[in-house]
């Protein structure tokens, strides 16, 4: 391997070599302040690194993984988000008296493999990441003591195992297929002529992907295990996770080019016409905050699915504004619900937001902001995604998807709403709530008007970040 | 020059954030400040108005008085773009005065979380002035969505007992109306970019897109059905009636002041310049919702026992005419909509005004429990008597003239269409007689005291008395202002502002392929 490839590989090797050096450190001192840092300081230098090796373009090539500037713009948002999450979790911890030190080494690990998915090309670096990502999840979601932890990491250890053996068959099915588990390949492969075994390989293989991303109708396990993790790890679970599935897939389906396929491109608009009302009318029902963006994160990805059935550039560079967008979002949501969480006990039951403006303004406004650019409302970074994607959709003349979509959405404005109300009802026992000066608040307090912002931003001026996306993805079209 | 459309938008901005941060130290300051930014508006407004009575007197071409045009997303052809006439200096104008009524009038009504409320009383606005500014599809849809966001936080946290369900439900009817306009936004922005094969969202280079049949009518029913709601036409109009009756007065005033004028303005500006041909089949059939809505709403409006929400179906009614004059589609019933429009703004602002007065004073808006109150308070009643005689079409006063007017220009082109709309001005004679006859004359149903106008409210009424009395002799200032407007549309050409210099915003995007098929056969049989 020559010293070019390794410069080009440096973002996985720095988080690599950050969980080896955290459980280094962790074996020799316990100290939660000590470990939060390092790994929030690993996470930036490979964020650092980015730059760098995007300079480097085009790079060695490997046949088992790519790094080319749609896998850097993606290791880019999942570093950045891993970050907030990490530096949200100290405060959170903090409370929780648990052994916090391990949950970094998870983090890590996870993220890591989740940047192995997005550089992956090739099926079995992509289940390398995969596995990878979904282990480290398995013991995060149950990490902590709590009501529903356990429960919620058996529920999705059980689950996603089942759905990695639909993964794994259906990518044996395509392998016996067409001969070939390179991305690149399959295009020209396919192309060949009538496979049999291509359409239950792929089909297979969505399944797999469409419990990742909980797509309809692969969503049963997402509000219970997004209720029972703690805060931070759904918000891990909610952006990274899914992210880096999405954005793997959208790579293996512009490659195979399924526009030539009727049959997919009918299924995933059936799915992503599901998704988006199924998790829209859901969250209505529900009276727990965490269940909501659990079921309004089922709906999201079903709006995304729309970029993926549109393809073409404009699609890819809306998939990847969505996505940003969409991360900046959620880890503000749950984050907000992780400040607000004391002790054990997370801010999770609806009555709990009650006249909460009135009592704690500041945390309230970011909660605010958070739900109307999830509703899409203009001047936040929601609404450009969202206006982005209607773009392609109705470029590509997507009339079903594009009516879904707005229907759905305006669905979803109900319970948007609903929380946003309650938060403002006027509550007669003005009664002084005490805040206790928690340690490390600072750190997630400056994260989460830092995610305020950069919402704000986004949603202003998206000039700057929809060049960034469109010098990078374009490498995929 | 032209930064002043910008600064039109940015003052009120400032001032919300100011009033925000300085209700800390006193509750009083915000009102001052948003007093002192609406000032600064109107002496803007009253500079280019004068600017623009001279370019009308000595220049043909003084359609467009003012324009800003800025990059903003280039990468998708949208600028921030600003530009006004007559059409849109009227409106900000009525803006600005209605503004300064709902801070005046709600000067002991809102008492707490003050700077709260005129922070989203000032950003509502400045969405508003927005709206009536936008060149840009985009933007304008920006605008749109901006000021639905504080006008629900107003009805919902100062609102009266239901707000709640009042404010939910304003709010999805209105962001589901924009949804479908933003679709029809989006697919006219790739059908003009097919065609002129360069994809931007400015207004100017979108007009005279050649549109297939079936496609121009689609994207013509998206715009309509966001006007529509907020217009309200009828069969979207129930949001109208909770939102107008559970918001506070400052709420109410802006909504039906402003808010449903944000409907018809968007009739005029976009829909008849950019849809000619879809409209010739159209028209008829919006007509028609016109007429039934004047119909229904009068008729409404006399079954209600609340006043608020009698004084919310009145607007039903008024705005069925501007349906009516905007789709007949002449030169008279144009001039008579955006009469209308003002008129209407003025007369049902300063009833609620006084609604909202009556409710502080007695408690309650329940007409059966008035009576008599001409003789406690006869001030407030002469007041009100004005605007109720302005609400059923007195001559003399501004609202007479915009309804005629529409009735003039509708019964030459379809008489059967004016002759049901002109019953509308009977049965408004009705209801509006019945306000005063239930509440201010017959017998005394109040036995406590109850304190007449205060200097302040009376200033204020006295201001909006001589508006409406002024726009009723001398309507000719209105229509001179906006006739260079009313004449461009009847020909979209002329609409056209830039058409030398090239727009900086527009981008050459690849086609992809299989974009709107229907779009490319179409446009090649044309």
């Amino acid at each position: 391997m020559s010293a070019a490839q390794l410069l080009t590989l440096s973002p996985l090797l720095v988080v690599s070599g950050t969980v080896t050096l955290v459980l280094f450190v962790v074996a020799v001192r316990r100290k939660h302040l000590l470990t939060a840092t390092l790994t929030a300081a690993g996470l930036l230098v490979a964020l650092c690194t980015l730059p760098m090796v995007y300079r480097m373009l085009p790079g060695p090539m490997i046949s088992l993984i790519t790094v080319d500037g749609y896998a850097i713009f993606f290791m880019g948002l999942l570093f950045a988000a891993s970050l907030a999450v990490t530096l949200m979790s100290y405060q959170y911890l903090e409370q929780q008296k648990a052994n916090p030190d391990e949950y970094y080494v998870l983090m890590l690990l996870a993220t890591l493999g989740s940047a192995v998915i997005v550089v992956s090309t090739h099926f079995v670096s992509f289940f390398l990441g995969l596995e990878i990502l979904s282990v480290s999840l398995y013991a995060l979601i149950a990490y902590t003591s709590g009501l529903f932890r356990t429960e919620a990491g058996i529920k999705y250890l059980i689950l996603a195992a089942a759905s990695d053996a639909f993964l794994l068959f259906g990518i044996a099915l395509i392998y016996a297929e067409t001969g070939t588990m390179e991305f690149a390949r399959m295009g020209p492969a396919i192309a060949g002529g009538h496979l049999a075994l291509l359409l239950p390989g792929t089909a297979l293989f969505v399944v797999g992907l469409g419990f990742k991303l909980s797509l309809v109708p692969f969503h049963m396990w997402t509000p219970d295990v997004y209720q029972g993790a703690p805060a931070p790890v759904t918000a891990f679970l909610a952006s990274v996770s899914k992210g880096a599935v999405f954005a793997v897939m959208l790579r293996y389906f512009t490659e195979m080019d399924i526009h030539s396929h009727d049959s997919l491109v009918l299924a995933f608009t059936l799915i992503a016409i599901a998704s988006m009302f199924v998790g829209n009318l859901l969250a209505l029902l529900q009276n727990h905050v965490k269940r909501i963006l659990a079921y309004s994160s089922i709906a999201h990805l079903g709006y995304l699915l729309v970029a993926l059935v549109a393809g073409g550039e404009l699609a890819v560079t809306a998939a990847g504004y969505y996505l940003a967008a969409y991360f900046v979002t959620i880890i503000g949501a749950f984050g907000v619900i992780a400040w607000l969480s004391e002790g054990e006990t997370e801010a999770d039951a609806i009555d709990s937001y009650r006249g909460l403006v009135w009592k704690r303004p500041w945390v309230s406004g970011v909660f605010i902001v958070m739900l109307l650019s999830l509703a899409g409302i203009p001047l936040t970074a929601g609404f450009v995604g969202k206006f982005y994607v209607m773009a392609a959709g109705i470029g590509a003349t997507l009339w079903l998807l594009i009516v879904s979509l707005v229907v759905s959405s305006v669905i979803g404005l109900f319970y948007y709403l609903r929380v946003v109300a309650l938060m403002f009802t006027r509550v007669t026992d003005d009664e002084e709530v005490a805040i206790t000066p928690r340690a490390g608040a600072m750190a997630a307090g400056v994260v989460l008007a830092m995610l305020t912002l950069i919402l704000i931003w986004l949603g202003t001026y998206p000039a700057p970040l929809i060049d960034i996306i469109r010098k990078t993805v374009v490498h995929l079209t | 020059m032209d930064m002043i459309l910008i600064l039109l938008i940015i003052i009120p901005v400032i001032a919300s954030i100011g009033s925000w941060i300085s209700a800390g130290r006193n509750a009083e300051w915000p009102r001052w400040i948003c007093l002192t930014a609406l000032f600064a508006d109107m002496l803007i407004i009253l500079f280019l108005w004068t600017e623009h009575s001279q370019q009308a007197a000595s220049a043909e071409s003084a359609l467009w008085l003012a324009a800003v045009n800025l990059r903003w997303i280039p990468q998708l052809g949208i600028g921030f773009q600003l530009a006004m006439d007559g059409l849109s200096l009227l409106m900000v104008a009525l803006t600005v005065l209605l503004g300064m009524a709902a801070v005046v009038c709600s000067w002991t009504e809102i008492q707490e979380r003050v700077g709260f409320f005129h922070f989203n009383l000032m950003a509502c606005l400045a969405g508003i002035i927005g709206v009536f500014l936008a060149t840009d599809l985009v933007l304008f849809y920006i605008f749109w969505e901006v000021m639905l966001v504080p006008m629900y936080f107003l009805i919902g946290i100062w609102g009266h007992e239901n707000r709640i369900y009042a404010a939910i439900k304003f709010f999805i009817f209105t962001q589901a109306g924009g949804l479908f306009m933003l679709m029809a936004i989006l697919g006219l922005y790739f059908v003009h970019g097919l065609h002129a094969g360069v994809y931007t969202f400015n207004y100017f280079e979108m007009l005279g897109t050649p549109l297939p049949a079936l496609v121009g009518f689609g994207l013509m029913l998206g715009f309509f059905i966001a006007f529509a709601v907020k217009l309200p036409a009828v069969p979207f109009h129930t949001w109208l009636a909770d939102a107008h009756t559970e918001a506070p007065t400052a709420g109410s005033v802006i909504l039906a002041g402003l808010l449903l004028k944000t409907g018809g303005y968007g009739l005029i500006r976009f829909i008849l310049p950019l849809f000619p041909e879809a409209l010739d089949v159209w028209a008829p059939f919006a007509m028609g919702i016109g007429v039934v809505g004047i119909i229904y709403g009068a008729l409404m409006a006399f079954a209600q026992t609340d006043l608020k929400r009698l004084v919310a179906y009145t607007s039903i009614s008024h705005l069925g005419f501007v349906l009516l004059g905007v789709f007949t589609r002449n030169d008279l019933a144009l001039f008579g909509a955006v009469m209308q429009m003002i008129c209407h703004g003025i007369s049902t602002g300063a009833l609620f005004i006084l609604v909202g007065i009556v409710q502080e004073r007695i408690g309650t808006r329940d007409l059966n429990q008035m009576g008599g109150l001409w003789s406690v308070v006869p001030r407030m009643s002469g007041v009100t008597l004005i605007f109720a005689l302005a609400s059923l079409g007195l001559p003399g006063l501004g609202n007479f003239v915009g309804e005629f007017l529409v009735l003039v220009g509708t019964f030459g082109t379809s008489p059967w269409m004016a002759a049901p709309a002109a019953v509308g001005l009977v049965l408004s004679v009705v209801y509006s007689l019945r306000i005063m006859g239930k509440a201010f004359y017959g017998p005394k149903k109040l036995e406590q005291p109850i304190q007449d106008l205060s200097p302040r409210e009376t200033c204020l009424a006295a201001s909006l008395i001589v508006a409406i009395i002024w726009l009723g002799v001398f309507p000719q200032v209105v229509l001179n202002t906006v006739s260079p407007t009313v004449k461009a549309i009847q020909d979209p050409g002329r609409l056209r502002m830039f058409t030398n210099n090239a727009n900086p915003q527009a981008v050459a995007l690849p086609r992809s392929p299989g974009i709107l098929s229907i779009v490319r056969q179409g446009g090649s049989n044309r």
